[in-house]
């Protein structure tokens, strides 16, 4: 399975939780393709299962309670499903790397800074210590750390959380990863550093023409930053488009609904914020109809009773939706009426 | 990191000086005397005894002749001994840490004794907490790698055991099936190494026990955290991760455990002593106790508490060596 | 600065420090935490407070209230300086000035039930005309919780639902003034907006006054009436909502301005960040003249010597920048004119 250019290929991807409340099926069948030098960001609320998807491709979902309990991986012609644990490991971190929401915990704070950098190098790459010191040295240059060679006999917890993630991002990108997956890299950072690294992330990519997964709460991280979106709310895909088209021609309510209850700087003060009601479902307990459906404005009989169907809006734009298409068609309506 | 050594090191003085204190405090409300005995001593005699002990003196006056005995006091013209330290200011001769002359075993210098009994308790004692270490961290570690596993739950149960079975209960069943029964060591007494292994098995379960729980509790956190995640992301094997990420995180709450543990163990327990009839310092603090040997007693109190807590702050600096994010000012 | 009867709460030069270390062989060190804030706090407005993490607002919010002590200066409610007040009567005035925290899983006792939870102030103050049960219930549903709920424990409620129950208990003894900090940043994007239409509805129905204090500008922006940009201690602009988004005066705030993403692919593609250098620097040691030299983009000399001081430079718009002054407002035309250091008037 090579096709042309595509680095992972995930399909219809299953990872189930037993807990005691059930079996929670925190991804529930998801997939899609990335492209050699493609960004593609994984929007959804907390439990939607967005990081879990991640963690899946990686094969590091703790296991019990967690399972992968179907569908494919594909990274690069390799079936990653079907491989031992030791050749998984071959993968993580030399071809596939992560980095994680919170730079303060990720980190280990009982090692120094160079010791965490230098071992994946040495693991991966075969470096001796001084090549792995040096080849440290560059990386911390390569993500912006003003005097590396001092960083480097440091300790995590001497460094700020921006400078952390960059130590993150650094140990991330030490054996050149073909695919980066960068879990709410920002999240825990202030809007100021969070540019500061959403720019490094960028220009790293375009440098070293890494794809990267970028898993994210926030719509505002992904619009400038992906070419693709994905949009998950309780462990379903919701909607999946190309970024521009998701932003101007969402075809799913849910969709509409995240975009429109972010406030807008340009909109007047004192407007009441479009707010989606309700809470996300327990998704131990899930209904038979659609998930959203309890907290859908436009729910219809149907929705409680049968599960939507993923419709195709267009080439690379499909909806999980029974009205995906009167939605889709609704917001042209807006857009028009807008421009 | 001097200053705060130099701190901890001064604070040792008040902190045993108390001790001290309230040792002294309990042994004078206790009822009794060293010199009680079945008949009835004639008036006279008792008044001789008390004045030969400065016993008729007021309890301040004794309070304060028993604090220059415990630290320092100038030493009278005449007065010869070889223990403590001893030293001159000026013309006067100085000695400190001298606790004086049993009150029982007539003769013998409280020094003396605490010198001559602890290496038997001492042994016992570093044998068990290495033994404890050695089984308790290998038993929590594996426990804890193999979770919920037949091995996890066989040790846990083992070390559930080991906590809840008393030594005194522990070391008599040791004696019943392994020397009365199948003759492989002796019962008891001091001798060679074959007389060490039943006390030292009896001393070290429970610490073993508690060392294996608390191992164990330490890894499943710190191997449910964060970094020990962004490890394995980086590929390294389970092997690595563990040794290299987690165990210095995991260890953390045993070796504040340790610290404590060690003094109890080198102190002795009276318990192992007296079942294996162990001539050890712990053997002798009780009778003394018993006794109403007041210099003893002190002696001992003084020696081990200052023990306690060089060995609590010997802990708390190896925590710094352990987490770097520690900082002593 | 007299009080004025506009203004609820009236800040003088308020401070915060506090001495970490100092022993028998190390030196003490000053964090100068909050370092000489004056501001009013109108009736009735949202008045919001953005930085960056370690800038101090969350400090300042909990000086105000007297949940972290003042070391210096006044805070004036109802006539009173709240900072200098007497515990006692410091209490009785609690009953007026409530707070809402971030953290909605940490700030409420794992141990007490959500009727427990909301009743204790209502108890603490003597309150309930009527019995307390009743009050705690008509709160509930105030908030957007069902009444059913009142035997429940917080874990057994959602990130959101438990902000609700924080909002409830500072409602419970009516007051007039809350700061909120942080309230919404811990929630999901989709409960975000429910907890700020709520916050909304309450201003309006109850005629509160709110402190908001956030790191998001795009709520901040949408709650606010005005808005404080504090930096290291101080507060560098001060101007209604709409104008320091649309002109901010400060490079700073240009910077916090621009480093918000915007949800629109379009936006995002074509606009200009200004990205800051580094990170903010320690409140140990803050540099000296402008705190914000050293990641200013305009700096001069004079910027490293002279400390700014807040001036109106444009109607209702205050700033802190040796370079602007009313006649000339813009600092990059000022900076490209070669204009220096400038007369404030």
């Amino acid at each position: 399975m090579t096709n042309n250019g595509t680095i992972l290929s995930v399909k219809d991807l299953k990872t189930y939780f037993q807990t005691e409340d059930g079996v929670v099926k925190a991804v529930d069948g998801i997939s899609f393709e990335l492209k050699k030098g493609e960004t593609l960001g994984i929007v959804g609320e907390s439990g939607s299962g967005k990081s879990v998807t991640n963690l899946s491709i990686m094969r590091l979902i703790p296991e019990p309670p967690g399972k992968i309990v179907g569908g494919d991986v594909v990274f690069d012609g390799i079936d990653v499903r079907s491989l031992s644990i030791d050749e998984v490991r071959k993968i993580r971190g030399k071809r596939i790397a992560m980095i994680f929401q919170d730079p303060m915990t990720s980190l280990n704070p009982f090692l120094k800074v160079s010791t965490q950098l230098m071992e994946v190098t040495q693991l991966h790459l075969g470096h001796d210590k001084t090549q792995a010191y040096e080849h440290g040295v560059k990386m911390l240059e390569t993500v912006g750390i003003p005097d590396p060679r001092s960083r480097m006999d440091g300790y995590p917890h001497e460094l700020s959380g921006g400078m952390r993630q960059r130590v993150m991002i650094a140990m991330a990108l030490s054996c050149d990863p073909e695919l980066l997956i960068a879990d709410e890299p920002t999240t825990a950072l202030d809007v100021t550093i969070q540019a500061q690294i959403l720019e490094l992330i960028k220009d790293l990519k375009a440098r070293m023409g890494t794809s990267v997964i970028l898993i994210t709460h926030d719509l505002g991280v992904v619009a400038g930053m992906t070419e693709k979106i994905i949009v998950m709310y309780a462990g379903k895909v919701f909607e999946q488009a190309p970024t521009k088209e998701l932003f101007s021609t969402p075809a799913n309510p849910y969709t509409r609904g995240l975009l429109k209850s972010v406030p807008d700087p340009a909109h007047e003060q004192g407007k009441e914020l479009y707010q989606i009601p309700g809470l996300p479902p327990d998704v131990a307990h899930l209904p038979p109809g659609c998930p959203f459906a309890e907290r859908c404005d436009r729910v219809e009989d149907i929705c409680r009773k049968e599960y939507p169907p993923f419709v195709q809006i267009n080439e690379g734009h499909h909806s999980l939706c029974h009205f995906a298409k009167e939605v889709y068609e609704e917001s042209r309506r807006e857009k028009a009426a807008a421009a | 990191m001097l200053s705060f050594l130099l701190r901890r090191l001064l604070l040792i003085v008040p902190m045993a000086l108390l001790v001290v204190t309230l040792t002294w405090g309990l042994i004078r409300i206790a009822p009794g005397t060293f010199y009680d005995s079945e008949k009835k001593l004639p008036p006279a005699v008792e008044a001789n005894i008390k004045k030969k002990y400065g016993l008729d003196k007021p309890w301040y006056y004794q309070y304060f002749i028993m604090l220059g005995n415990v630290t320092c006091r100038t030493m009278a013209e005449d007065e010869t001994t070889l223990n403590g330290i001893q030293f001159n200011v000026g013309s006067a001769r100085v000695k400190c840490f001298d606790f004086g002359d049993s009150l029982k075993y007539e003769g013998q210098s409280v020094n003396e004794i605490i010198r001559r009994h602890l290496p038997y308790s001492a042994t016992i004692g570093i044998i068990a907490y290495i033994l404890a270490l050695i089984v308790g961290g290998s038993a929590g570690l594996f426990a804890a790698l193999r979770q919920n596993s037949i091995y996890d739950y066989g040790s846990m149960a083992l070390a559930m055991l080991g906590l809840s079975v008393p030594n005194f209960v522990l070391g008599p069943i040791l004696v019943l099936i392994f020397a009365l029964g199948l003759y492989m060591v002796p019962a008891a007494r001091w001798g060679g190494i074959l007389n060490l292994i039943l006390p030292v098995i009896t001393l070290s379960a429970i610490y073993a026990a508690y060392i294996a729980r608390l191992t164990r509790a330490g890894m499943l956190e710190v191997m449910r955290s964060d970094y020990i995640r962004t490890a394995r992301a980086k590929g390294l094997n389970e092997t690595s991760v563990l040794l290299k990420h987690a165990i210095r995180g995991g260890i953390i709450p045993v070796v504040s455990f340790t610290g404590p543990a060690l003094a109890a163990l080198l102190a002795g327990t009276v318990v192992v002593e007296r079942i294996f009839s162990i001539p050890g310092l712990g053997n002798i603090f009780i009778q003394s106790v018993l006794n109403r040997d007041e210099p003893l007693t002190l002696g001992i109190v003084a020696f081990l508490s200052v023990l306690v807590m060089l060995l609590n702050l010997i802990v708390d600096i190896s925590y710094g060596f352990l987490d770097p994010r520690i900082r002593y000012e | 600065m007299e009080t004025n009867d506009n203004n609820l709460i009236s800040l003088q030069d308020l401070q915060v420090h506090y001495r970490i270390g100092g022993g028998i062989f190390s030196e003490a060190k000053t964090v100068k935490a909050v370092d000489g804030v004056t501001l009013d706090i109108r009736k009735g407005e949202t008045l919001g407070l953005v930085g960056e993490s370690g800038c101090g607002k969350s400090t300042l919010g909990k000086a105000i209230l007297r949940l972290t002590e003042p070391t210096g200066g006044k805070a004036f409610y109802n006539g009173k300086d709240l900072a200098h007040l007497p515990k006692s009567a410091m209490r009785e005035q609690r009953k007026d000035l409530q707070m809402i925290f971030q953290d909605p899983y940490a700030s409420l006792n794992p141990r007490m039930t959500v009727g427990q939870i909301i009743g204790e102030p209502i108890r603490t103050f003597g309150l309930a005309n009527g019995g307390i049960d009743a009050r705690v219930q008509e709160l509930m549903e105030t908030v957007g919780l069902s009444r059913r709920f009142i035997k429940r424990y917080p874990h057994e409620f959602s990130g959101g639902q438990r902000q609700r129950i924080g909002i409830a208990r500072a409602l419970a003894v009516d007051p007039r003034f809350i700061v909120a900090d942080e309230p919404i940043s811990a929630l999901d994007v989709s409960i975000q907006a429910q907890i700020m239409n709520l916050l909304e509805r309450l201003q309006a129905e109850k005629d509160l006054t709110y402190l908001f204090i956030s790191h998001d500008l795009r709520a901040v922006r949408h709650l606010s009436d005005r808005v404080a940009v504090m930096y290291l201690g101080k507060i560098v602009e001060l101007a209604p909502g709409k104008d320091i988004y649309a002109e901010p005066l400060m490079p700073y705030t240009k910077a916090l301005i621009s480093a918000v993403p915007v949800p629109d692919p379009e936006i995002e593609a074509t606009r200009e960040r200004i990205i800051l250098k580094g990170d903010v620097p320690s409140p140990i040691n803050p540099p000296a003249g402008c705190r914000f030299h050293t990641r200013c983009a305009y700096a001069i000399d004079a910027c490293r010597t002279t400390v700014p001081q807040l001036a109106e430079i444009k109607p209702q718009h205050f700033a802190a920048c040796i370079r602007i002054n009313a006649d000339n407002p813009n600092i990059h035309a000022n900076h490209e004119a070669g204009l220096g250091a400038l007369q404030q008037k």
